[in-house]
């Protein structure tokens, strides 16, 4: 993304934000509420518009070669939404044939496999708990075998085996060779997966390096502790 | 096509999943308004020539139930993804603006023919009814529920909670159906109320669905196929530009 910058009202989100995730990357955008997180993520999957700049993903320009980008993408959003009216395998159905694949079964059993959905193939979406409702999610965001996924703040609210069996899956999409992009509060999660991370304050990005280059390039109390570089950071900008 | 064909089975079957309440309940509503109005005014109600007041109604009351609930759909569906915000998983994909507004109107004008047909199948044992021009009928129930399937996409759009929606139905769809002569032949109105009927579109949707069953009408059936198509262009015009530009859906 080159210069991308967003207005709401008399808010800049995002001020002229510059940034490449490399292909196969595992990268991580951290901030505080409000930072432009969200923001630079809808811009990035066409659920809201840039001002100025440009994104493109894999090569796809958002906007003029919508179709290409969004089916390079797919995106695991924050809030836990689901559509009332199907079961788990409707809604999965559903999303595949939004991406334009009809006969999606066996990749559509895989994923549900993989994210232990299996046992709760043909129950309602509003009889599910919070968890289950969260791993429907991640697996609508993978029907389209998609080679970037994004992530935002996947874990919050999630329970430890919920998280635990999460990152390992996700950890397998990567190594598979999936660009992953994550958002998260929790900065020992990022400190733990990202290779690369950037650091978001008032719609400006403070800081981009490794996570091994962010942890040396600081001293504080508690030496290479990502969360002491976050607050640093933060304070300093 | 996929993802059109994708959305638009999803959005039938949204309401078929709950047929009872979306086709049988407004199915019932018309055929208690085909009892009470027909028991209670037939008697003196005066409507064309030879065509008696039951069967001036039940055509009145398909047209009626067939935009009523076209414009549900659309409207209900819309706003419920909005609030919910299961609308994100349609935006995320590669679906075009044209797409999701095919997909929800024609899903849209399939609930407004099915319930239409479902009101004619209960309402039709009570009269003889002839279909004197079955293509006119049909014609303008097609444009009509497709008309009111674009007018729910546009109030689902514009309203940011469920009660405006009820406010749409209730202040403007509910009136301007009520008032269109479902119930009763503009014929019998003072000439002033005549005139204000003529700036009604639902008027000459109900009326010029009324033609195909007994070859008469208030007003000339081509010029009221006129007035419903020339309205279902500008809707779909705007329709088309809000959903292209984002409107209240993109940020």
């Amino acid at each position: 993304m080159r210069e991308v910058e967003k207005r709401y009202g008399a808010l800049r989100a995002l001020a002229g934000v510059s940034l490449a995730v490399r292909q196969g990357e595992f990268f991580g955008l951290l901030g505080p509420n409000g930072a432009g997180k969200t923001t630079l993520i809808s811009v990035i999957a066409g659920l809201a518009r840039a001002d100025a700049g440009s994104v493109a993903v894999m090569g796809a320009d958002v906007s003029a070669d919508y179709r290409r980008a969004r089916r390079m993408l797919g995106v695991v959003p924050q809030e836990l939404v689901f559509d009332p009216f199907f079961s788990v395998r409707e809604t999965l159905r559903l999303q595949s044939g939004y991406f334009g694949i009809r006969r999606n079964d066996a990749w559509i059993d895989e994923v549900m496999h993989h994210l232990d959905l299996d046992a709760k193939a043909d129950a309602n979406m509003r009889s599910l708990s919070g968890g289950m409702k969260r791993r429907v999610l991640v697996a609508q965001a993978l029907v389209h075998k998609p080679p970037v996924i994004v992530l935002d703040e996947p874990t919050a609210g999630v329970d430890v085996e919920l998280r635990q069996d999460l990152w390992q899956f996700v950890r397998r999409l990567n190594r598979d060779g999936h660009t992953i992009v994550l958002t998260t509060h929790y900065l020992e999660e990022a400190e733990v997966q990202c290779e690369r991370i950037a650091m978001l304050k008032a719609g400006r990005i403070v800081a981009l390096d490794t996570t091994e280059n962010l942890l040396a390039s600081f001293t504080g109390p508690h030496p290479g502790d990502l969360e002491d570089v976050f607050l640093q950071l933060m304070r300093k900008h | 096509m996929t993802g059109f064909a994708t959305l638009f089975a999803k959005e039938v079957l949204r309401f078929w999943k709950v047929a009872f309440q979306t086709v049988g309940g407004p199915v019932l509503a018309a055929l208690l308004y085909l009892i009470i109005f027909a028991q209670a005014l037939g008697a003196n109600a005066r409507v064309f020539d030879g065509v008696p007041y039951t069967a001036f109604l039940v055509p009145g009351l398909v047209m009626m139930s067939v935009l009523q609930n076209a414009f549900a759909n659309s409207s209900s569906s819309l706003i419920q993804s909005k609030v919910t915000g299961n609308l994100v998983f349609v935006l995320l994909a590669p679906i075009s603006h044209f797409e999701f507004f095919a997909a929800y109107v024609l899903a849209s004008a399939v609930r407004g023919l099915v319930v239409g047909l479902g009101v004619l199948a209960v309402t039709a044992w009570f009269v003889e009814l002839r279909v004197a021009a079955p293509l006119w009928a049909l014609a303008f129930a097609v444009l009509g529920s497709t008309l009111l399937g674009v007018l729910g996409l546009l109030a689902g759009l514009w309203a940011e909670k469920f009660d405006q929606i009820a406010a749409f139905q209730n202040f403007l769809i509910l009136p301007l159906t009520m008032l269109s002569g479902v119930f009763y032949s503009i014929q019998s109105l003072p000439a002033a109320w005549q005139a204000v009927s003529h700036f009604n579109p639902f008027f000459f949707m109900i009326d010029g669905f009324r033609y195909g069953f007994f070859g008469a009408s208030d007003t000339a059936p081509a010029t009221s196929l006129a007035v419903v198509a020339v309205s279902l262009a500008l809707a779909s015009a705007l329709a088309l530009r809000l959903l292209r530009n984002g409107y209240k859906i993109r940020t």
